[in-house]
């Protein structure tokens, strides 16, 4: 400790030396330009071990599956076991959509991810007025069971995990699939996946909410309360920051308000009387992996070392597993350009690369024409060749948190922990998320960073290749077209389903779920009861609107 | 040249929340000069239409992200043509594939600008399009 204590001070010395001497007068001949990242963050010219005082081997990074866990969560991370590929997808009708998740499966992909159309996120019926043109366009059309159990017909849900991104009516998806696994006479105790249930990010970014905060506060307690139970291998949560940072957060505003999400999950479970360590291993998170390789590698890392200590310190958890902050990964797909679309693989290449680096455990990469539509079968197939060339060929999964050690993604994991804390406590200081979130402060925090950023592009401030700069013709892309008769498709086996099933069931499974919800009963046993008597997912939401009301969304920019 | 600002209406029609490029387009809007109104989220066409002729607005800005638009946009036109209000143009932005584009100014969005479109670029268009009163309007 002594040597180095005197060593440091020597380097800060001689650094500001060379700077002075070396750099800055070769500079002068070079022109001014900025060093930042996309998320304006400014880069120095060099990094040295000055730029981390007092950094301690055991504290700051220790070894991959020991605490603090920077350099990984588990001993022998991507040597042990790859990353899932997990390619987010869905369209059109559950027919469409089971043919390409065999696809997919055939093609080497290891896990399933759910794309539901908009009317199913929103929880309306696809005759729903505002479902009009909207059927099977941005992911596959789920009414109700029968749909689910297309979804998934010949896929052993006791051998596939599958995630579902679906957040306000979440509970209601999840309920259809454990109803199909035990069709399928599996066992919810071994079905394994994941639903995003993330309702904070949807009122900061991503806008598919339907109830007020509270009440979806409420449900997804809930999912945590009837997981830890009944489906102890299904993470009940997947606390997302890619929305946050689409929506236009900078890499750190992504970090802090992800984070803050998820302290605000684990304060309204422990509201509810449930033990810290009984959920807190069910919680997972998802990440954005932008265009700037170094910032977004030093976020995954400072994301697992500040939340192992939130958990540790702050929550009192005590088993190794809540203090884990696993998570997904996908790349960005606001940085995809619709200029030049081929260009896209590159990018997607490096952030999938980041997203490695970085210490994902499963990731999905974008198809290079998801600026145009859903991605072709062409398109995907080569967005998943991405993952298993970074995989199988580039070596970059061949040692654990490669760059650990260096200065600068040191230096960026510690400034960005820095960063974060501080936005962290000041929502504490406001009262939390929900409080945060009813004030307007994430969201207008991450629409002045999108503002910035435009701003910087349109006066070159930034560059984007093919599209403020080294622009060029293109000829058009073949895309994937959902075709017209998937809405009638759809409308008819809607129709089907509400002729074919018992009503006097469906009418009692609502009345019994909506006064489970006047007396504040754990909602889920109730759910179940109404997929299984086929209510559709627009008659359960419209039971719960009558308890809980709707949010409107203030109108501001 | 008539003083007063051009009035603009942004639209989100569809069940998208993706508000981000509406939000930004409102402020640049705004920053330009103009008076903005925007509508929040998942408008019906009959709402975006209703606010326009309310609002008395020199132009509508559409955005979507949802693919909804080959449905909605020519409902939105048609609520407007039917309403006696034909003469308030209305552009389009968002993820609208290539070949929709001509399809949708066929129907009559005046311009589309898709992804990666600067800002600056939308400003002159509208300073070049369409004048503070409506009257006065030279519209290709």
């Amino acid at each position: 400790m002594k040597k180095r204590q005197r060593k440091t001070p020597d380097i800060k010395k001689a650094y500001g030396s060379w700077k002075r001497n070396k750099y800055a007068r070769a500079m002068e001949a070079c022109g001014p330009r900025s060093f930042t990242t996309v998320s304006g963050r400014r880069i120095k010219e060099l990094y040295t071990p000055a730029d981390l005082p007092g950094f301690d081997f055991f504290r700051d990074l220790n070894f991959p599956g020991e605490y603090p866990f920077t350099r990984g969560i588990h001993p022998t991370m991507h040597r042990g076991r790859l990353w899932t590929m997990r390619q987010f997808s869905g369209f059109g009708t559950a027919e469409d959509t089971n043919k390409r998740y065999k696809y997919l499966l055939a093609h080497g992909q290891t896990g399933l991810s759910v794309a539901f159309h908009l009317p199913t996120l929103m929880g309306v019926d696809s005759d729903h007025p505002l479902a009009k043109g909207e059927v099977g366009k941005c992911g596959v059309a789920i009414d109700s069971l029968a749909d689910m159990e297309v979804l998934f017909s010949g896929l052993p849900l006791d051998r596939i995990t599958t995630s579902m991104t679906i957040n306000a009516p979440a509970a209601i998806l999840w309920a259809m699939y454990i109803a199909v696994a035990e069709k399928q006479g599996v066992s919810p105790k071994v079905i394994s996946g994941t639903i995003q249930n993330d309702i904070l990010k949807e009122y900061i970014a991503q806008k598919t909410f339907v109830f007020p905060p509270r009440p979806s506060m409420k449900l997804i307690v809930d999912t945590f309360e009837y997981g830890a139970k009944e489906v102890p291998r299904w993470n009940t949560i997947s606390i997302s920051g890619y929305h946050i940072r689409e929506a236009g957060a900078t890499a750190v505003q992504e970090l802090a308000f992800t984070l803050r999400d998820g302290i605000e999950y684990v304060i309204w479970g422990l509201e509810r009387g449930l033990e810290i360590d009984e959920f807190a291993p069910r919680l997972s998170y998802f990440f954005n992996s932008h265009n700037d390789f170094f910032e977004e590698i030093a976020k995954f890392r400072a994301a697992r070392k500040i939340w192992a200590e939130v958990m540790r310190d702050r929550f009192g958890a005590r088993q190794p597993r809540s203090w884990w902050l696993r998570f997904h990964t996908q790349t960005s797909g606001v940085s995809l350009m619709a200029q030049q679309p081929y260009n896209n693989v590159v990018r997607v290449a490096i952030q999938a690369l980041a997203a490695v680096l970085g210490g994902t455990q499963s990731l999905h990469t974008n198809s290079l024409d998801e600026t145009y539509a859903l991605p072709s079968e062409e398109a995907v197939t080569i967005a998943l060749r991405t993952q298993q060339i970074i995989a199988h060929e580039s070596g970059a999964a061949n040692t654990i948190d490669p760059l650990g050690g260096s200065y600068f993604v040191e230096g960026l994991t510690r400034e960005m922990e820095e960063e974060a804390k501080s936005y962290i406590r000041k929502i504490d200081d406001m009262g939390g998320m929900v409080r945060a979130i009813e004030l307007g402060f994430p969201q207008k925090e991450i629409a002045d960073s999108a503002y910035w950023y435009q701003k910087a592009v349109d006066a070159k401030e930034k560059i984007v290749v093919g599209v403020n700069a080294f622009e060029m013709e293109h000829e058009p892309i073949s895309l994937l077209e959902i075709d017209a008769a998937v809405a009638r498709q759809q409308l008819d086996r809607l129709r089907t389903v509400k002729k074919s099933r018992g009503a006097a069931e469906v009418k009692r499974t609502l009345s019994d779920l909506k006064k489970a919800a006047r007396d504040d009963h754990n909602l889920m046993p109730y759910l179940l009861g109404c997929v299984k008597a086929y209510a559709s997912l627009g008659e359960i939401m419209d039971a719960l609107k009558d308890v809980y009301g709707e949010y409107e969304e203030p109108v501001t920019f | 040249m008539p003083e007063k600002k051009i009035r603009v209406l942004i639209a989100k029609p569809g069940l998208d929340g993706h508000d981000r490029g509406a939000k930004v387009i409102c402020r640049a809007l705004r920053d330009a000069g103009m008076e903005v109104i925007y509508t929040g989220l998942r408008r019906t066409p009959e709402e975006i239409v209703n606010a326009a002729i309310q609002e008395d607005v020199d132009l509508i800005g559409l955005s979507i992200l949802s693919g909804a638009h080959p449905i909605l946009f020519p409902r939105i036109l048609k609520m407007l043509k039917n309403k006696g209000a034909e003469d308030i143009p209305v552009i389009a932005g968002g993820i609208i594939p290539e070949k929709d584009v001509a399809r949708m100014k066929k129907a009559g969005i005046r311009e589309i600008f898709l992804p990666g479109t600067s800002t600056r670029d939308i400003v002159s268009w509208i300073q070049e399009h369409i004048a503070g009163n409506k009257k006065n309007a030279e519209i290709p």
